[in-house]
């Protein structure tokens, strides 16, 4: 693969199809469909390619020897007067066993979220122009080792989102997605804060000798790269990085959504189109909790140790509180929002562990959800589509009617319980092994455990209010699913108990980076405080 | 035979029934005669296990087969170096009795359906279920550890929730299954932090290497307690599988299943899966835990055999039946009489889905009703049925000759010389009450059901016996509630092959100090096979064996003569005597209110908070969030004011001033070239005098 800028493709292929959007006519939406599916099966096919071409043994995290499929290219270079020095920023990209299973998940949701969006039929040329936007605004995170360039992908992907949601969205669409919009914005001005603080506080040495300040990752990682008097170097006995961690924490804190800061998800959910629930469930919110893995923890292993506690808290509020929260909704799309957000919440226990079987699972989960909720999603939309209503109460008796709809729902149901043989199952386990080791997050996980209880007390009681009970006389013309939405399901279907049943499959490819970033951490965090496995 | 073999077996056995449930669910539309498919390969199946438990008894009688394989490996991880999750499978004896007891009353029920079932609109779907729960089942049966034993229990859990919820139109149905699976999740949230504990300290989940390292002195925790509560928590999971108080609420619903469902899964193997768990943590359990886990199942087996004393549906008898000898079951590994525990939970799974499928055989001659009050008088008509019923009546009232007599026997011995050796006399008394309680009621329902006349004349004139593929499994289940199967004696079940050769009770590893006096051990790795645990023990044994012999006996026969006084020969009104006993009565009839109390506690206290969280969420978290956009609008309001007036009205201010300048020095720009030369003259002759270049 040396040479073949894959990531790069990954990127910028859905920006290619993006500009072949644009050239083309607006009435052609069959065929702007079809560019669309095209760049995003691409994509796919380039995630599998570089999956197979993945070294399984090569651990990243913070050695650049250890990345794959490296490019770096000079961006930008100015000299920037005397007290500035030289600007650097590099266009740095790479992947490990941390950003892989990201990149596979969004590879994988893009196209799916395209063949869900074969319904829309307003302003086509528009929707898919920014969907593929997105597509490569996701991707761009999840490649990017390099600060600047992670925050201008992250950002970037706003704009479409907005846009998707406040023209394609439903009633309240302009609500929605003005506070997705601002709720997100506020993060990324810490994110920005912290990433420029950071910048003036270390240095990496330039080819010719002279140092500069830079915004590469793995150089913040390295403490030796420190200046004594940056504002954010460990070295200065008077810095602000708590201060700093706390606020790039929030930032990501909203993506994840961490509670308190949940609220835009509901609405954002609730009128976002089909679509684009499944992106913002199925990927979006997985920026959240990568972004902790891949700056917060490496860059600041001390605090996040100090601090890591209260991620478990944070961690298990979201459990029981989002599914507590999803037990009382009366709308279809609402509830799974909200267990949305208790699931999340494992992501956050397990990364709070600090062990190796807790960030395992928490990035597995990030993964499982990814596929699980957008699933749920998706079958929401397909009831709302033949209904135009997701009331839970005005169901019931679906299951006769439309049996093989019926069937994707046990499975996508009995996934997002926590059923062992489905992949949501060895994740939640794999959680729970790693934050009870710990001592300190002991009585955490057991009433987080109490999570998996909530769970499948809404999600059964759903299945029953919709699915079981008579079939209201006004459903009886529902019709079951075709042949586009088989086409949506059964690969979802065949991930969630393929991963249920051999996990190693998804477990393998980030063991090594994670046992690295376990290293690193315990290292970096002078005595070895690591608790459990 | 290569042990290999035996364990290629059990994984075949283990796939087949999976193979058929996914034939079934895929295909089913094209072609509708599936279902034949899935009972051909539970026919394969049941021989399957019957070479196992042949192979398995004469070539390996006192050796474990173990088989694993690394699920997941974490690799190289710190501190800890290399982690690896292993699942796997152990086949000892009675692995293979169990087999073959799943096996074959899943094969029975799989033909007794067919008729059963016959014409129900989703027949396919039913046997791709039963295929399921076949599959889920064998797992827990061959697991050797408790992940795998874990996976396996929630995927019984989901094949029960199905089948149970089968005829979903119904709301009772539907609102049955979820109980089920939330009920029995209750328990496993337990049985899941006990296993959180054993692999936060023994870094695996396979019972051999658990126990291996408990003898070793490793404790969870360091402490006796923390072990005592591990084996408390996985007992929770039996808590709820095996519908043991207070999670036993989920039983007498699941009967809205199909009969044959209950027979299989309500009665005879899912239900009894609690039980197996216990017996295979058995050795790490310290004497607090078996004492909790005696209680337990005492107080269950009392409490349900009291509100089985007044039921009327005959399903609702039988499933709180079914709750009453599984609390017997839990009982006697709470006392350490392990042999009887599987015993009884054999004997007991033949007789008692040989009772629900005899009851399947009523409810299906008389259409559908399952009112004992409407029957009455159906021996005549069902003769095969009736006999079936006797002799599992008999069974389970411990009637000697039969199976259960065999196994009740020892259990109720096995109470009492506990009683004796530690002084909880509540146990067995419980024992025997139940005893005196189980002959009572059944007996009550033999009688209101095939005695006396009919008390429903058109239900009753249609009922006929059924036909042959539901009759066929009765036969085989009635010969098996026999006892020679077990014994060649039939009073003394420890003679035979069953106890003296196949079922051992497996060693202790707990530390010394936290046994129970009589598990002592001198020396360790020191266990007879005739030996259960020590010299003392034996002499308990021996010591309660005449007593119970004689007192079981007695309040058996009690038990019958009271039926056929109060129904058959109507001695006694049981109106009458309802209406004496009221308040009693009416606590039995509403099953000690204990549904009730959770719905006023548990279930509507869960559904406020839930309510008023997301009231909490809507108005304050998201009102904050509002609020904060509210008052950021107002603010920037109040600047646009500002701004517009007093920062514009400033500029505009400074531009009126500029402009009222630019009037004074628009007189300057006068256009006439000898102005300017003036002016650039008179400038340079200032600029001079003040810089003195000269």
């Amino acid at each position: 693969m040396d040479g073949f800028p894959i990531l790069t493709l990954l990127t910028f292929i859905p920006v290619i199809g993006m500009i072949i959007v644009l050239a083309m006519p607006g009435k052609m939406e069959k065929e702007i469909k079809y560019v669309t599916l095209l760049s995003t099966a691409i994509q796919v096919i380039l995630a599998v390619i570089l999956l197979s071409n993945f070294d399984y043994s090569a651990g990243g995290i913070f050695q650049k020897d250890s990345f794959q499929f490296i490019e770096k290219y000079k961006w930008i270079e100015i000299f920037g007067g005397s007290w500035i020095g030289t600007i650097k920023i590099d266009y740095f990209v790479g992947a490990d066993g941390l950003s892989v299973p990201m990149i596979l998940l969004t590879a994988l949701i893009s196209f799916i979220a395209t063949l869900s969006s074969w319904n829309i039929n307003k302003s086509v040329k528009g929707y898919f122009a920014l969907f593929l936007l997105l597509d490569a605004a996701m991707m761009g995170v999840f490649v990017s080792l390099n600060f600047f360039l992670f925050y201008i992908f992250w950002e970037l992907m706003l704009l479409p989102m907005y846009f998707l949601i406040g023209i394609w969205g439903g009633p309240r669409k302009e609500y929605a997605a003005i506070k997705f919009f601002i709720y997100t914005l506020v993060g990324s001005v810490f994110m920005l804060l912290v990433m420029i603080g950071l910048y003036f506080s270390a240095t990496e040495t330039l080819a010719n000798g002279s140092k500069a300040f830079s915004f590469d990752f793995l150089v913040l990682m390295d403490k030796a790269n420190y200046l004594k008097d940056g504002i954010l170097s460990p070295l200065n006995p008077h810095n602000l990085r708590f201060i700093a961690y706390i606020a790039l924490f929030i930032g990501f804190a909203i993506k994840i959504p961490m509670f308190p800061f949940h609220t835009w998800l509901p609405d954002a959910h609730v009128e976002a189109p089909t679509p684009i629930s499944v992106i913002l469930a199925g990927v979006l919110l997985k920026m959240g909790t990568y972004g902790i893995l891949r700056i917060s923890y490496p860059i600041f292993p001390q605090i996040t140790n100090d601090i890591a506690w209260y991620i478990g808290l944070f961690g298990m509020i979201n459990i029981i509180y989002g599914a507590l929260v999803a037990l009382a909704q009366k709308d279809f799309k609402k509830l799974i929002a909200y267990s949305s957000v208790s699931h999340m919440g494992y992501v956050m226990l397990g990364m709070a562990s600090l062990t190796t079987t807790g960030i395992n699972g928490a990035i597995f989960q990030m993964f499982n959800h990814g596929t699980i909720t957008a699933m749920l999603f998706l079958i929401v939309g397909v009831v709302y589509d033949r209904a135009h209503t997701r009331g839970l109460y005005e169901f019931g008796g679906l299951a006769n009617q439309m049996p093989v709809y019926t069937g994707f729902v046990t499975v996508a149901f009995f996934a997002a319980i926590g059923l062992p043989s489905l992949s949501g199952f060895v994740s939640e386990a794999l959680v729970f092994v790693g934050a009870f080791g710990v001592d300190t997050l002991r009585t955490l996980t057991m009433i987080s455990a109490l999570g998996i209880l909530l769970g499948a007390a809404y999600m059964l009681w759903t299945l029953q209010r919709v699915f079981f009970g008579q079939l209201p006389e006004k459903w009886k013309s529902l019709t079951d699913i075709d042949a586009r939405e088989y086409a949506m399901f059964i690969p979802l279907t065949i991930i969630i108990i393929f991963l249920g049943v051999y996990p190693s499959a998804m477990l393998n490819i980030m063991n090594t980076s994670v046992n690295t970033l376990v290293e690193f951490l315990s290292v970096n965090i002078g005595n070895i405080s690591i608790g459990g496995l | 035979m290569n042990d290999i073999i035996l364990v290629n077996i059990s994984i075949i056995t283990l796939l087949l029934p999976l193979f058929g449930f996914g034939l079934i669910i895929i295909f089913s539309k094209r072609f509708p005669k599936l279902y034949m498919a899935g009972i051909g390969l539970l026919i394969i199946n049941f021989f399957l296990s019957v070479v196992l438990l042949y192979a398995k008894l004469s070539n390996y009688i006192s050796q474990d087969i173990n088989f694993q394989f690394t699920w997941i490996d974490f690799g190289n991880v710190p501190v800890f170096g290399n982690v690896h999750i292993d699942l796997g499978i152990k086949i000892d004896n009675i692995t293979v009795i169990m087999l073959f007891v799943v096996n074959l009353i899943s094969m029975l029920v799989h033909i007794y359906s067919l008729e059963y079932m016959k014409g129900d609109k989703r027949f396919n779907r039913y046997y791709a279920y039963l295929g399921i729960f076949t599959f889920s089942m064998i797992g827990i049966v061959i697991a050797n550890n408790l992940l795998m034993i874990y996976i396996f229990w929630e995927l019984v859990g989901l094949s029960s929730y199905l089948l149970i919820g089968f005829w979903y139109e119904k709301k009772s149905a539907a609102d049955a299954s979820k109980k089920a699976f939330i009920t029995n999740r209750v328990g496993d949230l337990g049985m899941f932090i006990g296993i959180l504990i054993v692999f936060t300290t023994y870094h695996t989940f396979t019972f051999d290497s658990i126990f291996e390292q408990i003898s070793n002195g490793v404790l969870p925790f360091d402490s006796n307690a923390w072990l005592t509560a591990t084996g408390i928590l996985i007992f929770m999971g039996a808590v709820g599988k095996s519908a043991q108080f207070p999670l036993h609420v989920w039983l007498p619903d699941a009967m809205e299943g199909p009969t044959p469902v209950s027979a299989l899964i309500h009665s005879a193997t899912m239900v009894a899966a609690g039980v197996y768990l216990s017996l295979r943590i058995f050795a790490m359990l310290t004497a607090d835990a078996m004492l909790v886990i005696a209680v337990v199942g005492g107080f269950t087996s009392f409490l349900a055999a009291t509100i089985a004393i007044t039921q009327n549906d005959i399903k609702r008898v039988l499933a709180y039946s079914t709750v009453s000898q599984l609390g017997y079951m839990v009982m006697a590994v709470g006392v350490g009489a392990f042999q009887y525990a599987f015993f009884h939970l054999i004997t007991h799974a033949f007789f008692k889905s040989n009772l629900f499928l005899g009851s399947g055989s009523v409810i299906h001659a008389m259409h559908h009703e399952q009112d004992m009050r409407e029957m009455g008088g159906l021996r005549k008509k069902m003769p095969i049925t009736y006999a079936a019923f006797i002799v599992s009546s008999l069974a389970i009232s411990g009637i000697p000759l039969t199976s259960g007599f065999l196994s009740k026997d020892g259990l109720l011995a096995g109470s009492l010389a506990f009683a004796h050796l530690t002084g909880h006399w509540l146990l067995p008394t419980f024992g025997f009450l139940v005893a005196l309680m189980t002959a009572f009621y059944m007996f009550r329902l033999v009688i209101m059901t095939f005695h006396g006349e009919p008390r429903n004349k058109e239900k009753y004139d249609h009922a006929h016996e059924s036909p042959f593929v539901m009759v066929l499994p009765l036969i085989v289940l009635t010969t098996l509630s026999l006892f020679f199967w077990y014994t060649p004696n039939p009073v003394a079940p420890e003679q035979g092959w069953f106890l003296s050769e196949w079922v051992h009770t497996p060693e202790s590893v707990v530390p010394q100090e936290t046994r129970f006096d009589f598990m002592k051990t001198e020396t360790e790795g020191v266990t007879e096979s005739a030996v259960a645990f020590s010299e003392e023990y034996e002499h308990a044994m021996h010591w309660a064996h005449i007593p119970t012999l004689v007192l079981s006996l007695l309040l058996g026969g009690l038990g019958i003569l009271f039926a056929f006084l109060i129904y058959h020969w109507r001695k006694i009104d049981p109106d009458e005597l309802a209406e004496k006993l009221k308040p009693a009565y009416l606590f039995s009839l509403n099953k000690w209110y204990v549904d009730e109390f959770y719905e006023a506690t548990f279930i509507s206290g869960t559904l406020k908070l839930s309510y008023l969280l997301s009231l909490f969420d809507k108005y304050v978290v998201d009102g904050i969030v509002n609020g904060t956009a509210y008052v950021t609008r107002v603010i920037s309001t109040i600047s646009g004011i500002f701004d517009k007036y007093i920062i514009d009205g400033f500029v505009n201010f400074t531009a009126f001033l500029s402009g009222l300048l630019g009037l004074g020095f628009r007189r300057l720009q006068s256009g006439r070239i000898q102005t300017y030369l003036v002016l650039v003259i008179f400038s340079l002759i200032i600029l001079l005098l003040f810089f003195e270049p000269f």
